[in-house]
């Protein structure tokens, strides 16, 4: 599993890459929440694009920043999912949820 | 109908072998030419399954969990998974979505994925002594119009 955080003006995004079970996603939430709490941060934005596999601990993940960003007064938002990781997502009726970002066409480098 | 392979896994109920459960299982059911959306599926189910054993029947302990995966000639996979946990009190409940008895990460939706990506599942569970969870997929979708 890797996780990489960027942080600008009050937005953190993090990508989050690898595989995300019960065991990953412990420290996903952990590495995640620690950057939230250390800042004012108003949108976290969680990018899948890198993620191979997710069980349902991933939509526990989701929830969970979910829950934190809501409680503060501020923004989730999920880009970046494969097909599969969708399937799981819309399973668990996260596609309900106003916390899906536009897939822009963006260079990655 | 007896399969035409088999084997039997045992490991530590640590978090690390939800990862070890999923990988023991595609190189299992390679021979079996899965689609990648069966294989996926079934990974998941399996992992969702060896989870509930390290987080629900040794919560407090690590124990030992069993896997023991069969292949028939239809195309067919079962995956048993088993333990020596602590069982399930209410086996109707324990399978009904979102519910959960884990904590505030958990989202309930173990045996929903398992049964919405398998064929069937079959859950036998006492409490003090342990549970069985059967999962049973279909493989090979594409190959299903050849002849064996």
């Amino acid at each position: 599993m890797n996780l990489q955080i960027e942080s600008q003006d009050g937005c953190v995004t993090a990508h989050l890459s690898g595989e995300i079970d019960h065991h990953t996603a412990r420290t996903f939430r952990e590495q995640i929440d620690y950057t939230v709490a250390r800042g004012q941060v108003t949108q976290l934005r969680m990018d899948f694009s890198g993620v191979s596999f997710m069980d349902s601990s991933g939509v526990g993940l989701i929830m969970g920043r979910y829950r934190l960003m809501s409680g503060q007064g501020g923004r989730l938002t999920v880009c970046g999912a494969s097909e599969s990781l969708a399937k799981m997502m819309r399973m668990a009726g996260l596609d309900r949820l106003p916390i899906w970002e536009e897939e822009r066409h963006e260079t990655h480098q | 109908m007896k399969p035409i392979n088999e084997m039997k896994v045992d490991f530590l109920s640590h978090s690390v072998n939800e990862r070890l459960a999923r990988s023991v299982t595609a190189a299992f059911v390679a021979g079996a030419d899965p689609t990648v959306e069966e294989l996926s599926d079934l990974r998941t189910a399996v992992s969702e399954a060896v989870t509930n054993c390290i987080v629900h029947a040794y919560a407090d302990r690590i124990g030992s969990i069993r896997m023991w995966l069969r292949l028939f000639e239809d195309g067919r996979v079962t995956v048993k998974i088993s333990d020596h946990g602590c069982g399930i009190p209410d086996v109707e409940q324990a399978r009904t979505p979102l519910f959960t008895t884990g904590g505030e990460e958990r989202s309930g939706l173990g045996f929903s994925v398992m049964e919405s990506f398998c064929d069937v599942v079959r859950v036998r569970s006492t409490v003090g002594k342990g549970t069985v969870v059967t999962l049973e997929k279909r493989l090979g979708g594409r190959n299903r119009a050849r002849a064996l």
